[in-house]
């Protein structure tokens, strides 16, 4: 099985309002797709349809050589979704926060894997501190540490740059092609101009139901 | 942000679902357990509320000892269901606001056991103090002395299914600005047969009737809310994180 | 099957029988109200105990019949919205259930002014009329569900949600309202579970049963259809049929 994410004809109509219609997408290991378009144009509920949260489409999903909704589990396993919140508890501290995220996955985790990755996010020295005692930007890099701490194919990320300063920005740039070279793949909205646009595949989304793939 | 070196040289592998859907509702029990003990208020305010509703009775219907030990079962009963009520709203609220339930719905495990662990922190925070609580406000109600051990069982076991019932109504209102006053125009009409049973069982108590058959409905209840619930919550947090 | 069962959900094919079948239901039901009210009013024997005021049955009873009835079907065009994604079914349940709630209220309201002549009081805490009052506040959550939701698709999720979790609690709601009576009113006269009723009261009864129901259908039948242009406001096929018809 491979960790390839196929879409076929698909559409999605909200409240009487097509979104889409008929989009083919296929994302596989190497690449990263970026889904482009106005606001409201539904990037966000295709982001959401495509990491199997919204049912309410027509058309078919797969993942690997099987319907997405069979081997939902599986798919999920192996899926990273940052959404538009961090889904952080500002209560918890950033090591208690992973290690609910390592627990959700099944596995006890280790402590070592949780400094790790926080060091790669840059957040060394404040990994017992309350998340809520850091700033928007650090609270978002906690999130961002989660794609460190279970390494997983696929990343599907929403607005993944919002409130982060720039050279968070250059390094989380980096780290996504770097993670298409090893054979992931991303799939990604965002207002930001990416630096290289080289290998990046793009969905544009219009205001009304066409799209267009680039 | 400086990329870790080890994690971006080594090849992606796809990752086989471990199971281990024991580990993760442990964690979700006890995430949750932590979090209630950093904000202690959230679990004294139903308590507080409990006990102020039943003050107002003998205020606003007489002080007669003989009258209020008639109407203490229903009286306690009423103003728990309604202490329980006033803490679910904030079941999932929390974790909606900042994202964490729509990544509880991404874990690869069964949603449906993974709520059970928060709705098993919602009973021990609200519906089991209420049930410990519950015969002190008895005896200013001075309920007769018979009932106040089956005054608390009723409540520890009929609250499962009151948590059980409302955190249903509490996943589909989750999503909505205003949704505690439609969450009781949900939750209430459905927790009648607890209130029944459950008022039935301390009047059993009082007049000496046998208790056994109350509780044993309210335990199948409490049965039927385990076995159905944890699918319509499900159901309704799925459909609230798209709203 | 499955290209059968879309066919058949398909709002334009739900639109074009509906339209056939209306003209059918709207007779049936008027048809059946009519000779069953004039038939239980004026020519069926008065009641030896209540005399003429019994004759309100031929309104409480249909109506108590259609609130529980309208529950179930609610809840199962309900599943058939969740399971198939059918929008028709959607759709129908969304009329279905304020018909429901003026159904129970007329339950209640009947019942309670009958409660007049026969208790001396307007309400009286009979298990059946609780039951009603808390179906009432049932079908009031639905609708206020529903209603709640900015996005129309959710709140059809949600209200579907609940009214499956409604129709599993009806019974035992039911169940526990009556035990709650028999206990605390042992042995007093209920309005409604009467031992036996003669022939010549009990044949306008079903009369106005059937109608009541047939009205029920032919009301459904109606407002879904203008449902179904409302949502469908922008589709090719209502943009057609608004360009023929004007």
């Amino acid at each position: 099985m491979s960790a390839r994410l196929q879409a076929r004809n698909l559409s999605c109509e909200r409240d009487g309002r097509m979104l889409f219609r008929d989009l083919d997408l296929a994302i596989g290991p190497g690449e990263l797709v970026r889904v482009e378009g106005p606001n409201g144009s539904g990037k966000t509920t295709l982001l959401k349809i495509l990491s199997g949260q919204f049912d309410d489409y027509q058309g078919e999903l797969r993942w690997g050589d099987a319907p997405l909704s069979r081997v939902r589990e599986a798919f999920l396993a192996n899926l990273v979704y940052l959404g538009h919140t961090t889904g952080i508890k500002v209560a918890l501290t950033a090591l208690e926060n992973l290690a609910w995220y390592q627990a959700l996955a099944g596995e006890t985790g280790s402590e070592a894997a949780r400094l790790n990755s926080l060091h790669a996010v840059g957040l060394s020295g404040f990994e017992d501190l309350p998340v809520a005692q850091l700033s928007a930007g650090q609270q978002r890099r906690v999130a961002l540490a989660r794609l460190e701490l279970t390494p997983r194919p696929l990343w599907v990320l929403d607005e993944p740059f919002t409130a982060i300063d720039k050279p968070g920005v250059a390094a989380l740039e980096q780290r996504l092609h770097e993670h298409v070279a090893v054979g992931g793949s991303v799939l990604l909205t965002t207002h930001h101009d990416l630096a290289s646009q080289g290998g990046v595949k793009r969905v544009q989304l219009g205001e009304g139901s066409e799209h267009a793939i680039l | 942000m400086p990329s870790s070196d080890k994690g971006a040289s080594s090849a992606v592998e796809m990752v086989e679902p471990r199971g281990g859907l024991g580990v993760a509702m442990a964690a979700i029990f006890k995430r949750d357990l932590i979090l209630a003990a950093r904000r202690r208020s959230d679990i004294l305010n139903p308590l507080a509320f409990f006990a102020l509703v039943i003050t107002l009775f003998p205020l606003g219907i007489s002080p007669q000892q003989a009258l209020l030990a008639t109407i203490a079962p229903g009286l306690l009963w009423v103003a728990a269901l309604l202490a329980t009520l006033l803490s679910l709203d904030a079941l999932f609220r929390a974790d909606f606001d900042d994202g964490s339930l729509e990544q509880l719905l991404l874990a690869p495990q069964p949603l449906s056991a993974l709520v059970l662990g928060k709705v098993a922190v919602h009973w021990l925070m609200t519906g089991l103090p209420l049930a410990l609580m519950a015969p002190l406000l008895g005896l200013l109600l001075a309920l007769p002395g018979e009932s106040y051990l089956v005054l608390s069982l009723s409540l520890a076991l009929g609250s499962v299914s009151l948590s059980l019932i409302g955190a249903i109504g509490a996943a589909l209102t989750v999503g909505l600005s205003r949704g505690g006053v439609l969450l009781s125009l949900l939750v209430l009409p459905l927790n009648i047969p607890v209130l029944i049973f459950g008022t039935g069982a301390v009047q059993a108590a009082i007049i000496g009737n046998p208790v056994g058959p109350h509780l044993a409905i309210l335990g199948a209840l409490c049965c039927g809310a385990l076995m159905l619930a944890p699918f319509a919550i499900a159901a309704s947090l799925r459909i609230s994180i798209n709203g | 099957m499955w290209a059968f069962i879309h066919k058949v959900g398909s709002p334009k094919w739900f639109y074009t029988i509906s339209a056939r079948l209306l003209p059918w239901c709207w007779t049936l039901a008027v048809t059946l109200i009519l000779v069953g009210s004039i038939w239980g009013l004026a020519f069926a024997p008065a009641d030896y105990q209540q005399g003429d005021s019994f004759r309100i049955i031929y309104v409480h009873v249909p109506a108590a019949f259609l609130a529980q009835s309208i529950f179930v079907s609610m809840a199962v065009a309900a599943l058939i919205f969740m399971v198939w994604k059918i929008k028709v079914a959607d759709m129908a349940a969304a009329v279905m259930a304020p018909l429901g709630a003026v159904m129970t209220f007329v339950a209640l309201f009947t019942g309670s002014v009958w409660g007049m002549p026969t208790w001396g009081t307007w309400w009286i805490w009979d298990a059946r009329l609780t039951s009603m009052l808390i179906l009432l506040f049932l079908y009031l959550g639905v609708i206020a569900l529903r209603g709640a939701f900015t996005s129309r698709d959710s709140g059809a999720r949600a209200a579907s949600v609940l009214a499956m979790v409604g129709v599993i609690n009806i019974p035992v709601i039911k169940y526990s309202v009556d035990w709650w009576y028999t206990l605390h009113q042992p042995a007093s006269f209920s309005i409604t579970s009467r031992p036996s009723m003669p022939v010549e009261m009990w044949w306008p009864l079903l009369l106005m049963v059937l109608g009541f129901y047939a009205f029920f259908i032919a009301m459904t039948l109606m407002r879904t259809r203008s449902e179904v242009l409302r949502r469908e406001a922008g589709k090719h096929w209502v943009r057609e049929l608004a360009a023929g018809g004007a």
